[in-house]
């Protein structure tokens, strides 16, 4: 049997040695085929390749992308602010009647349930969006760090856990808002028959069905929100701080620094760079909030049968698309400047308050 | 204060269970006030020593005494020690000032008494007036001083210093290693400091340690170390050019080389390694005639290759005392120079 498995072995090596040599000599046969073929074209100084110059052949690189960005990119952008200053447009006969610089704007400013909270729905696109971008954002920037802090310091079974807090990031995001929904639904929903064993009373307690009120279903949302977005913040928080030298750790454990001051002194400076990353992309994210509305309310963006709404920014612009205002695309296109230019402002913050904050 | 090691080992295991001893049973006692050098060549166990002083590092068994206190068992932090790293670990977001300032933050102490330790420190190491640029925007040589002061700022009981000078050109080591000694001198500290540089330790220390795969091969004062080595590896371990070693016959009480009578011993007979040190030779009208194979001169000193029972000798010798062109060298040494070796164990035998 020793012998057998001896001889398998010996094979297997036998095997490994001549495939590699056989691939060695496939580079060596390609490598002279090359040089020939560059013999050939500078003796009849065919080898343009050498003539042009750098820039040109990286342009030629990147013109696939080029060309895809600029059709579904690019033209679109433009093309919202052709679409801005278009009066009463129409999608279907594509027909104007004149052109107007700010009376789409308007339209879209003055509309109930865009900022000014409709007497009927008792919230607006801006104000649900700002709710949702304000705590979401701060609380998973801040559970992440402790997590992967936490999970820095974890010694057996590493990469299990680093994997468990991974799992959602692979997860579908409409597939998780619909296990959410499951598990906050009135009757016999997870969340509630648990609120029932520590003996709070959750009977018909509603989260996302009719019956909900606007703080509930908006807390569901956020969790949900914090959630699922916090897998990719770990993941690179925990990256960056396993590049951080070892021995700042070490010369700060001998000068008696406490935890706390080390998380905050060392931890947090040294990987800043990638907190203001992660800050100013999930602002930016959490502002183009859609599809974990949906998953958990439907296109209404709300509970069946409630007098509010949780529809975002993106919604309400959608809804001129394909939603219930379809065709009105110089509405769209004046809602998504305004996005564009809130998003704008926020990032600028952002950097400005940056500079002082994160060190390179 | 004085620091003891009392049978210190540390054993690494790898993950296929093999294991390394890093450091073997090391007894040492180091007197309060002085500055000790632990020397050795790359991988020989002297960082781990440091960093089992330091409680970075656990041993696998025995026991660290600071003063009559055992703290083998003691966290870092609770240990009172300073400790600068080979690339001296300066948070790097930090200014000057706050890298000083930082231990003391952790430690109950006044805040103006703090600024006003902060500064002195600067002084004494002399960066009193950067204290408000960030470390990428010092010197290698500035760096150490901050690195230097942000361990002394919290007055330790033991200032550890791990190979601090490795990172630094030639001429700043030079500096640094005068600054060190000044440094350790004013303050008085007992000071430990790892190197694999002979010269640089012998230079700065008042007592040496050689280690050799984790074990101590001599503790003594840097001079009586170089004179008097205690095995084969720290004779060849000191000196630069380093120590001529090869074999040689002693018959009937007398050193044989080259088949003929070098001097007398009194040592048995038998086969063992010699050590003749490069600058103990004498070149002059009387002497061992050897036959010159190479000569270099080198301003005032003068380099000739000869052969000792088949090995190649060098020996540095008095310009003065030879003409170019010379064929034939008369050399002398003193007796108390020639270290015979025992082939078995490599320690000396007409020494110590």
């Amino acid at each position: 049997m020793v012998s057998f498995i001896g001889k398998v072995k010996k094979l297997l090596m036998k095997l490994n040695t001549k495939m590699r040599s056989f691939f060695w000599n496939i580079r060596r046969i390609l490598h002279n085929v090359k040089t020939k073929i560059g013999k050939f074209l500078d003796k009849y100084h065919l080898n343009f390749a050498n003539k042009f110059p750098g820039w040109a052949k990286a342009l030629l690189y990147l013109s696939p992308a080029l060309i895809v960005l600029t059709i579904f990119t690019f033209w679109p952008i433009i093309n919202s602010f052709a679409l801005v200053v278009y009066e009463n447009y129409n999608m279907s006969n594509d027909t104007i009647t004149g052109y107007t610089l700010f009376g789409n704007f308007l339209t879209v400013i003055t509309d109930e349930s865009f900022i000014v909270p409709a007497s009927h729905t008792g919230s607006s696109a801006v104000i649900n969006t700002l709710i949702i971008v304000f705590i979401s954002v701060p609380i998973s920037v801040l559970l992440a760090l402790f997590i992967s802090v936490a999970l820095n310091s974890i010694k057996p079974l590493k990469s299990f856990f680093q994997t468990i807090y991974f799992l959602p990031y692979v997860t579908n995001t409409i597939a998780i808002g619909l296990v959410f929904a499951y598990m906050f639904k009135t009757d016999g929903g997870l969340v509630n028959q648990l609120l029932g064993m520590v003996g709070v009373n959750a009977e018909g307690l509603s989260w996302v069905e009719s019956g909900a009120v606007y703080w509930r279903s908006m807390f569901v949302l956020i969790f949900y929100g914090i959630w699922a977005s916090l897998a990719f913040k770990i993941m690179v928080f925990l990256t960056s701080m396993q590049g951080i030298d070892k021995q700042y750790y070490q010369a700060a454990a001998i000068d008696s620094t406490p935890r706390r001051r080390i998380f905050s002194k060392i931890t947090v400076p040294l990987i800043s760079p990638m907190i203001f990353y992660i800050l100013v992309t999930s602002v930016i994210g959490a502002f183009k909030i859609y599809n974990s509305i949906v998953a958990l309310f439907g296109v209404s963006g709300a509970p069946a049968g409630v007098d509010y709404n949780l529809q975002s920014i993106v919604m309400y612009i959608y809804q001129f698309i394909d939603g219930s205002n379809a065709g009105n695309l110089s509405v769209a296109a004046a809602g998504s400047l305004i996005l564009f230019v809130i998003i704008l402002l926020l990032t600028l913050v952002q950097m400005q308050v940056s500079k002082k904050r994160v060190h390179y | 204060m004085e620091l003891r090691l009392e049978n210190l080992t540390k054993i690494f295991t790898n993950k296929s269970g093999a294991e390394t001893t890093a450091v073997d049973s090391l007894d040492i006692t180091i007197e309060s006030g002085t500055l000790v050098g632990l020397l050795g060549p790359s991988g020989c166990g002297k960082s781990t020593t440091l960093f089992m002083i330091a409680g970075l590092v656990k041993p696998t068994s025995g026991k660290i005494f600071f003063g009559d206190d055992d703290v083998t068992k003691l966290a870092p932090e609770k240990r009172g020690i300073g400790l600068v790293f080979q690339n001296y670990a300066l948070y790097p977001h930090m200014t000057v000032y706050n890298n000083i300032i930082f231990p003391l933050e952790n430690l109950d102490v006044p805040r103006d008494e703090a600024i006003e330790r902060v500064k002195a420190m600067a002084n004494l190491v002399g960066i009193g007036e950067l204290l408000d640029r960030k470390p990428s925007q010092l010197s290698g040589g500035q760096q150490q001083r901050v690195a230097i002061a942000r361990a002394l700022v919290k007055k330790p009981r033991v200032l550890l210093l791990d190979e601090p000078l490795s990172n630094l050109d030639a001429r700043l080591r030079l500096q640094m290693r005068e600054e060190i000694k000044r440094i350790q001198r004013e303050t008085g500290i007992t000071t430990i400091f790892v190197t694999h540089d002979q010269e640089e330790a012998m230079s700065i220390s008042d007592k040496m340690v050689v280690l050799d795969f984790g074990q101590e091969q001599q503790y003594a004062a840097p001079q009586s170390m170089y004179n008097n080595p205690g095995n084969l590896f720290v004779a060849k371990f000191l000196g630069n050019p380093p120590i001529n070693t090869f074999e040689a016959e002693i018959k009937k009480g007398y050193l044989i080389i080259n088949e003929q009578k070098f001097m007398k011993t009194k040592i048995a007979d038998g086969l063992y390694d010699i050590g003749m040190r490069p600058e103990n030779f004498r070149a002059g009208e009387e002497g061992f005639k050897v036959d010159v194979k190479d000569i270099f001169h080198i301003g005032r000193d003068t380099m000739i290759h000869f052969d000792f029972n088949g090995s190649n000798i060098r020996a540095l010798v008095d310009s003065d005392d030879i003409t170019t062109g010379q064929k034939t060298v008369n050399l002398t040494i003193k007796t108390e120079r020639v270290y015979i070796f025992d082939k078995e164990t490599g320690k000396v035998i007409n020494h110590g």
